[in-house]
């Protein structure tokens, strides 16, 4: 174990992976001479040379189409998007092309390729920088979405993303870059997909959620037991699809009572699936409807008050919680 | 003989007779025999969706085709059913695909629009317009990566090069092919329309190879109706490519006798008088007569080569039409490599 940035687990995945197997390959926009935008790449230029870290143009369906093509044909490529909100002009690639080619193929080719990069609220970056796309992506057959809260799970998430056969959105939070924690050593550590797991233990209320959101969640864990004695269990999912909600089941028939946390919009959000799910098949065991917390259905202001209004904090959380136990 | 990819070009007094063009011939007669098949069987609901035949185009597909080796790989877009064939792969199984039977290509998952095969160097069939130019660019990258010295040609028509892909697509050819990296061949179908908009009409440069150049990409344009000058490009471009690792363009100018898909009916956009004229050179007769005038092809012969083509035709016909449907539980495979979705069902009974 060491202890790790976020940034730097994603950099030793990357490049433990790229040692490993020389069809791993990365590009994307100033990722080479300019070290990229969040420094993720820093020295990758360096080590492995300008064929395998490729500096694109800003062109996005340039970058995802072509490593389409480069994963059929038995590479491994990861594309870095300066942030996912760029990855939407590709759209058609990731979602016509990279989702599709196996099925209509009838499975003649894999796609062995990972979209990465970072998304969600930073500070004041207004409308088109700020927003997050794992339901945008969770809705489309074909690909995995993976959403990492910790440095542990960042890398051994990334690490299952580029040994795989399939595309995958491995959407970062641009907000965890610097959040330190311990991350194993071993260049064989790898966190499968459709794994969640139970990040905090409790028996009061079933707190879902993933990614930045789950650290926040887990904050709002520690200050409720401390303050009003209430134990929440928090559930990390690491992926939303595939998305594994056997231990939210499991949970809610200990606690009968659940929130979602998402950072995204509220309608057709990530949650909004989520909760559906746990009404269908936990609807005896739930004393509650089940409750949601997401960021407002408005695009991202700029002023810094209004901003964080937008988003979801601690206390969106709490009277959550408290409104699954009726203690509103 | 469907498959006619070129072995090897043994010099011969006169290169026009020797038995490669015969089988050029032969393939070409089947492609259209094929298409002609695919229009009736659309028209008795044999096949669904959507169906775009290359009646008229056929000597774009053999004369670049035949001029590959056997690992080299195609991408085209939903007008791909004369690739396939030119290729090698078996009408049957072209035919059940289209038909939606287990039995097809794709297991019946890809239809008229998406065919694929891999085996024999397709590696699709694709339906939205120029999407597939990233991914064929990418192919060719891939190649060079790995060290080998196969070419990828990428199929597209005229319509394709108003959309962002196709330009992403070119420049970054043009970039990797500075380094060698990019051994690509472009082809543009030119046929002078974008679906029903005519050139004029939807390319503000109607110079369409000029607008390649602009991605430092060399370019040709050749007749396309004439499989003598695609072939002779062809010949040349493929070697080119495969030695310096650098894109290539060509601009084949044809017309498509038939209409945009199966549904285009009326083609308001164009005369029949504009498509009469056309129907004279049709590349099929430019090859059958130069044969018979240079080689002396009898009309017995070509009568010979049409009905082996008719028969092949039907022979896929019957092959698709006895094909068992696929297996209901084909509908979850190939969905992801792991992890695929279970079935609805499966899950509202837990």
């Amino acid at each position: 174990m060491a202890e790790k940035s976020y940034r730097d687990a994603i950099r030793d995945a990357m490049m433990e992976e790229m040692d490993r197997d020389p069809n791993v390959l990365i590009m994307g926009e100033d990722i080479g001479v300019y070290e990229g935008t969040f420094r993720i790449t820093a020295g990758m230029l360096k080590k492995y040379g300008p064929k395998r870290v490729i500096d694109t143009p800003i062109a996005e369906a340039g970058m995802a189409g072509t490593a389409v093509g480069m994963a059929m044909f038995g590479l491994r490529p990861i594309v870095e998007m300066m942030t996912m909100n760029f990855a939407i002009v590709a759209a058609d690639q990731i979602l016509n092309h990279a989702a599709k080619v196996r099925y209509f193929s009838g499975g003649q080719v894999d796609v062995p390729m990972v979209i990465r990069g970072p998304q969600g609220a930073g500070v004041q970056l207004s409308a088109q920088h700020s927003q997050t796309f794992e339901s945008f992506y969770g809705h489309f057959p074909g690909i995995h979405v993976v959403a990492p809260a910790t440095p542990a799970d960042a890398k051994g998430l990334l690490k299952t993303a580029i040994r795989g056969k399939d595309p995958v959105i491995f959407l970062e939070s641009a907000a965890l870059y610097g959040m330190k924690g311990d991350v194993p050593d071993d260049p064989d550590f790898t966190v499968p997909f459709g794994k969640s797991h139970v990040a905090r233990e409790g028996k009061d209320v079933t707190i879902v959620s993933y990614s930045r959101m789950l650290q926040l969640s887990l904050v709002v864990a520690e200050k409720l037991a401390k303050d009003e004695g209430i134990e929440c269990e928090v559930i990390d999912l690491r992926s939303l699809r595939p998305l594994d909600l056997d231990p939210v089941y499991a949970s809610v028939q200990k606690t009968h009572r659940a929130v979602v946390v998402q950072e995204q919009w509220k309608p057709f959000g990530a949650a909004a699936e989520i909760s559906a799910s746990i009404t269908e098949t936990m609807f005896d065991e739930l004393d509650a409807p089940v409750a949601r917390v997401t960021g407002e259905d408005v695009p991202m202001p700029y002023a810094r008050n209004l901003e964080l209004l937008a988003t979801p904090h601690e206390e969106h959380v709490i009277r959550a919680v408290k409104k699954v136990m009726y203690r509103a | 003989m469907a498959n006619v990819k070129k072995e090897s070009s043994t010099a011969v007094a006169d290169p026009v007779c020797a038995p490669e063009w015969t089988d050029i011939l032969r393939q070409m007669f089947l492609i259209r025999r094929f298409e002609e098949a695919t229009e009736r069987e659309f028209r008795r609901g044999k096949i669904g969706g959507y169906l775009h035949v290359y009646i008229g185009q056929e000597a774009i597909a053999s004369g670049i085709i035949t001029a590959l080796q056997k690992d080299d790989a195609v991408f085209c877009g939903y007008r791909d059913h004369a690739q396939a064939l030119a290729l090698g792969s078996d009408p049957g199984k072209i035919m059940a695909e289209l038909f939606g039977k287990g039995t097809g290509l794709s297991k019946g998952k890809g239809g008229s629009m998406h065919l694929f095969d891999a085996e024999h160097g397709l590696y699709g069939g694709y339906g939205i317009v120029g999407g597939h130019l990233t991914l064929a660019a990418g192919a060719a990258y891939a190649a060079r990566y790995q060290e080998t010295d196969k070419v990828v040609v990428c199929y597209f028509g005229d319509g394709a090069m108003n959309i962002g892909s196709f330009h992403e697509a070119m420049n970054m050819a043009g970039l990797w092919g500075h380094q060698g990296m990019c051994p690509i061949i472009f082809v543009i179908e030119n046929n002078g329309y974008a679906m029903g908009t005519a050139l004029e009409r939807h390319s503000a440069l109607t110079d369409l190879s000029a607008r390649v150049q602009a991605y430092d990409i060399p370019t040709e344009k050749v007749d396309g109706q004439d499989i003598f000058a695609v072939r002779e490009l062809a010949d040349r471009v493929v070697k080119q490519v495969r030695e310096t690792g650098k894109p290539f363009c060509i601009e084949a100018v044809t017309y498509r006798f038939s209409g945009h898909g199966a549904a285009d009916i009326l083609q308001p956009y164009r005369s029949k008088e504009e498509v009469e004229r056309h129907r004279h050179r049709d590349p099929l007769e430019i090859l059958r007569k130069r044969l018979h005038e240079v080689c002396g092809l009898s009309d017995e012969d070509v009568k010979a080569m049409d009905e082996w083509a008719t028969a092949e035709a039907a022979r896929a016909v019957k092959f698709a039409d006895e094909s068992p449907v696929p297996d209901p539980a084909e509908l979850f495979t190939d969905v992801v490599a792991e992890h695929g979705p279970r079935p609805v069902a499966e899950t509202e009974t837990e």
